[in-house]
């Protein structure tokens, strides 16, 4: 039998945190109540007692937590980044999910014996920039950003000697991460600075006859058809129109999902599957890694993916393997 | 006193320009335009670059001739084999200072004197030092930051120059995905470089019309034009000594001119916006970011 791959699960609260352990996951995910990573969204994440507490019930389990510090520290406003460091290695987390070069040179020089990993929000897409973070910071794990097609996965696997993770199921970002401004150009909080996309401090809904439209700051970003579902106004999942005609240029409403390609990124030399969602409730944490905590055993013994419906909990309640697949491009 | 002013830069252009467009511009970028660097290279898309590749020598040796600083920039968004070894072609050629724009190239540029371009993000004193011990001798910082971030890093630079993008379209977003491509129904293999059609992006907007994006190719640009020409003296105050105009089309000469005159107190700020909102018919300024506002708003 083959080594499962380690299935790295979302918690953006307690009860989901206690969830993922309980539905097998290898390692839960999480962040600090503030700016300080990418999921900054009002009445989620930890604080400090909190991830106390669910680092004894995840250990006591034999399941290991991440902590995500993957903002980018504000220019003259170091101390909360630096702090989150260094409460996430005193509370005994297993590794820091880092974005920042600056954060990264750190938690380097002041906890050398924590793992670090580096963030999807870093970007790193080439075995270049994977070679720089390894050798300027003693990086053990790649989080790769969701450019690389499977077969692109398997030669950088051939040519580094850390470990990688990719996105296996949630919320896809079509921009390279970490290089979006998108949000921030319509509503001023971004990803990099803020921990925020499409913030719902900006979003409104209005009735128009029979339409229902959706806005972000002073933007339309989707009109829907009476009863048809209003999505979320996730900026880059919009209906826009170019050269007169309207579309999802971007991307359709979908999520991403690979649960069927877990063979393939097994044998592309991958390490572990990250799920998105710690904005998601305990109900979906449940579901998804329960379904993905079959699949990737399943695949370690050679086996094919057991059937699930993960259909109610995706986005759009579409599915898309996104740029694994070389078309999508 | 004219050494210490602050430098005009022009940024490489983002757009698929036809060759001889692109070589008509710089000849007359090198002949009449008070410019003192500028940035060369395709940035944005690796199938681009074959097509300007065999005129750079010619267009940086008239750039030099006229007695501007040359910089080669490279790829920002790097993943093929073939766009790495673009990369490790540049650092083997030291001809010429060099801009890196993705982290690759900040490795392989380790050690010698480069620029760190605005797709590489700098958003702080801990990054802006590491890179400064790495080789960087000027960062163009990102374009999201507000004034109080920008003086905060002008402080701490030390040696290391700053630059800051002050006209143009605002790079936004690359992926791997062509959405130009995506537009007509194609994938980015079989673009038919479709983005040639638009010299200034193609214009996205919202299902009530309202513009908001351009897209160009993989990246998104701003519909906006940002335009810091009144923010000059507050740059020019934080000591940020290089103030980079993107190329659009438009009539660039112009557009340096006013920088150039407003920068040397020729003219006052508000005149010189005026002038340049005579050269930008196709969409409205902004300038939110500096302000700590979305970037697509415009405070005057």
């Amino acid at each position: 039998m083959a080594e499962p791959l380690e299935l790295v699960c979302p918690a953006g609260a307690p009860a989901a945190l206690r969830a993922a352990v309980d539905a097998g996951a290898d390692v839960v995910y999480v962040g600090f109540r503030d700016q300080t990573n990418a999921r900054n969204f009002p009445g989620l994440n930890f604080s400090r007692s909190e991830l106390r507490d669910g680092l004894a019930y995840a250990h006591d389990r034999g399941t290991r937590v991440y902590v995500a510090i993957n903002t980018l520290p504000e220019a003259g406003n170091p101390d909360p980044w630096h702090r989150a460091v260094d409460d996430a290695a005193a509370l005994g987390c297993d590794a820091l999910i880092l974005a920042d070069i600056g954060l990264l040179d750190y938690a380097a020089s002041h906890h050398a014996g924590l793992r670090r990993h580096l963030s999807v929000q870093a970007s790193a897409s080439n075995v270049e920039s994977i070679r720089f973070y390894q050798e300027a910071f003693g990086v053990q794990r790649v989080v790769l950003p969701r450019v690389l097609t499977v077969a692109e996965i398997a030669e950088l696997n051939a040519q580094i000697t850390v470990e990688t993770e990719v996105f296996a199921f949630g919320g896809l970002c079509v921009m390279a991460e970490g290089r979006c401004a998108l949000s921030s150009y319509a509503t001023g909080q971004s990803p990099n600075v803020q921990g925020v996309c499409s913030p719902a401090s900006h979003v409104r809904y209005e009735r128009r006859g029979d339409e229902m439209v959706s806005h972000l700051g002073d933007y339309t970003i989707n009109v829907f058809a009476d009863g048809e579902p209003a999505g979320y106004p996730t900026l880059c999942k919009g209906r826009f129109v170019a050269a007169g005609r309207a579309s999802y240029i971007f991307e359709e409403p979908t999520s991403l999902n690979v649960i069927d390609s877990i063979p393939d990124l097994m044998a592309a030399g991958v390490k572990a599957l990250k799920i998105e969602g710690r904005q998601r409730g305990r109900a979906y944490v449940s579901q998804v890694v329960s379904a993905f905590r079959k699949a990737v055993d399943a695949a370690a013994r050679g086996e094919p993916a057991p059937a699930c419906d993960l259909g109610s909990v995706t986005e759009g309640q579409r599915n898309t393997t996104g740029a694994y697949a070389k078309d999508w491009r | 006193m004219a050494t210490h002013a602050t430098k005009l830069t022009l940024g490489p252009i983002l757009f698929h320009w036809p060759a001889e467009r692109k070589r008509d511009f710089y000849a007359r970028i090198a002949d009449e335009a008070p410019i003192d660097t500028v940035y060369l290279g395709e940035v944005v898309c690796s199938k681009r670059a074959p097509f300007f590749d065999s005129w750079l020598p010619e267009v940086a040796a008239k750039l030099e001739r006229a007695g501007k600083k040359v910089v080669f920039s490279t790829l920002a968004l790097v993943m093929s084999e073939r766009e790495i070894e673009a990369v490790r072609a540049m650092a083997e050629d030291s001809g010429f200072l060099v801009e890196a724009n993705d982290i690759s190239a900040v490795r392989l540029f380790a050690g010698r004197p480069h620029v760190i371009g605005p797709f590489v993000n700098v958003y702080n004193e801990g990054t802006l030092r590491y890179l400064a011990r790495n080789g960087a001798t000027r960062v163009v910082l990102s374009n999201e930051l507000p004034a109080h971030s920008l003086a905060a890093l002008a402080e701490a630079a030390g040696n290391v120059e700053l630059e800051v993008q002050a006209f143009g379209r605002l790079p936004l977003a690359l992926s791997a995905r062509c959405y130009h491509a995506r537009s007509r129904g194609l994938h980015k293999d079989s673009c038919q470089y479709v983005c040639a059609d638009d010299l200034g992006g193609m214009p996205l907007k919202t299902l009530d019309e309202k513009p908001f994006f351009a897209v160009n190719g993989i990246q998104t640009l701003s519909y906006t034009v940002c335009n810091l020409v009144q923010e000059l003296g507050a740059l020019r105050d934080m000591t940020i000594g290089y103030v980079r105009l993107w190329p659009q089309a438009v009539d660039m000469v112009a557009v340096a001119d006013v920088f150039r005159s407003v920068l040397d107190g020729k003219t006052e700020a508000r005149e010189g916006e005026a002038i340049l909102s005579r050269h930008v018919d196709f969409a409205p300024f902004s300038n939110g970011y500096f302000h700590g506002r979305e970037g697509a708003a415009y405070a005057q």
